[in-house]
């Protein structure tokens, strides 16, 4: 019983530590790339947090649409903007050539 | 690098956000602390009327029958991000490039199961953690993964079909309370001996729009039959 308590607090406190940690580089990596990916992740590190909290609903929804949807939405909008981004400075360049 | 120039706020402006921002971040906190320790909430209120719920798990009872104009608000919330979606602009056109055949065959042999997951979690959610949701997203990520292995829905689909799945969740939720305010004088008032068939029903039909409407969520624009 005691070190079913202990292993507890132990993987409780690893998961609010991995989440602020996580939390805290998805917001502050320059690379847009890494920071969706470190979401990802963030969102799986929630689902397991929603299942401590013996919340197994919010869980699943949390795994599907919060890491798996959301994170190929975003990885999605992030290809699309560099498609962008490219075709500006395509642009861009050939507008200079020309002159 | 990129494009476009991201101007960065002064640092005046920045130091000046950080006040209101601890303020909120405080309120939150104390907040969180004052909460009573034992919240009885209305857990006791559901427990009390689950019999005529019509299914056995207290969250899908909440969200389908006690609380179902939410769902269905939800449902329309869905149907109009994808609306604001679709006004941006027409889908680019991927790049129509032959999967690898290690993706291929992945694919070929995920999706089937994602599918039969999909059903699993809608029928599950009577009596355990499940809905439609979860099965939704789970249909929605396999149709994902099919559009990224370079299968597209065939063009005569794209169409009238196509926004009828869109429309059907929300479609039959409409249906089903317009009926039942015509039969009985209240909106979603599910009579108790079928409350569990109209509960399936809607969340068969939402599954189906959420699935769909996730994975034209993907595609980032309107899908042109014409392009």
């Amino acid at each position: 019983m005691e070190t079913m308590t202990v292993l507890q607090w132990v993987l409780d406190g690893t998961l609010v530590l991995a989440l602020l940690w996580l939390a805290w580089r998805a917001l502050s990596s320059p690379d847009l790339f890494t920071a969706i990916v470190l979401f990802i992740a963030f969102g799986l590190m929630m689902a397991l947090a929603w299942v401590r909290l013996q919340a197994p609903d919010v869980a699943l929804a949390e795994a599907a649409i919060g890491a798996g949807l959301t994170g190929a939405l975003l990885l999605a909008a992030l290809a699309r903007s560099n498609d962008l981004a490219d075709r500006m400075n395509d642009d861009q360049t050939a507008g200079t050539e020309k002159k | 690098m990129s494009a476009v120039e991201h101007s960065q706020p002064s640092l005046l402006f920045r130091r000046v956000l950080l006040l209101p921002l601890l303020a909120f971040a405080g309120g939150l906190a104390y907040a969180v602390l004052s909460l009573p320790e034992q919240a009885t909430g209305l857990s006791d209120q559901v427990a009390a009327n689950m019999e005529t719920s019509g299914v056995s798990n207290p969250v899908t009872a909440v969200l389908l029958n006690f609380r179902g104009y939410d769902t269905l608000l939800e449902m329309a919330v869905l149907l109009v991000a994808l609306l604001g979606v679709w006004s941006l602009g027409s889908a680019v056109v991927h790049r129509r490039v032959d999967p690898e055949p290690v993706l291929s065959i992945l694919v070929g042999g995920l999706v089937p199961m994602m599918i039969m997951m999909a059903g699993y979690l809608l029928w599950v959610g009577a009596a355990a953690p499940g809905g439609a949701f979860q099965a939704g997203s789970v249909l929605a990520a396999s149709g994902i993964l099919l559009l990224l292995s370079g299968r597209h829905l065939p063009v005569r689909l794209l169409g009238r079909p196509l926004r009828l799945v869109l429309v059907l969740g929300l479609g039959a939720f409409v249906a089903v309370g317009v009926a039942l305010l015509s039969a009985s004088g209240m909106f979603l008032q599910y009579p108790p001996g079928l409350a569990g068939a109209f509960i399936l029903l809607i969340e068969a039909a939402a599954t189906l729009s959420i699935g769909v409407t996730l994975t034209a969520l993907f595609l980032g624009g309107r899908p042109d039959p014409d392009a």
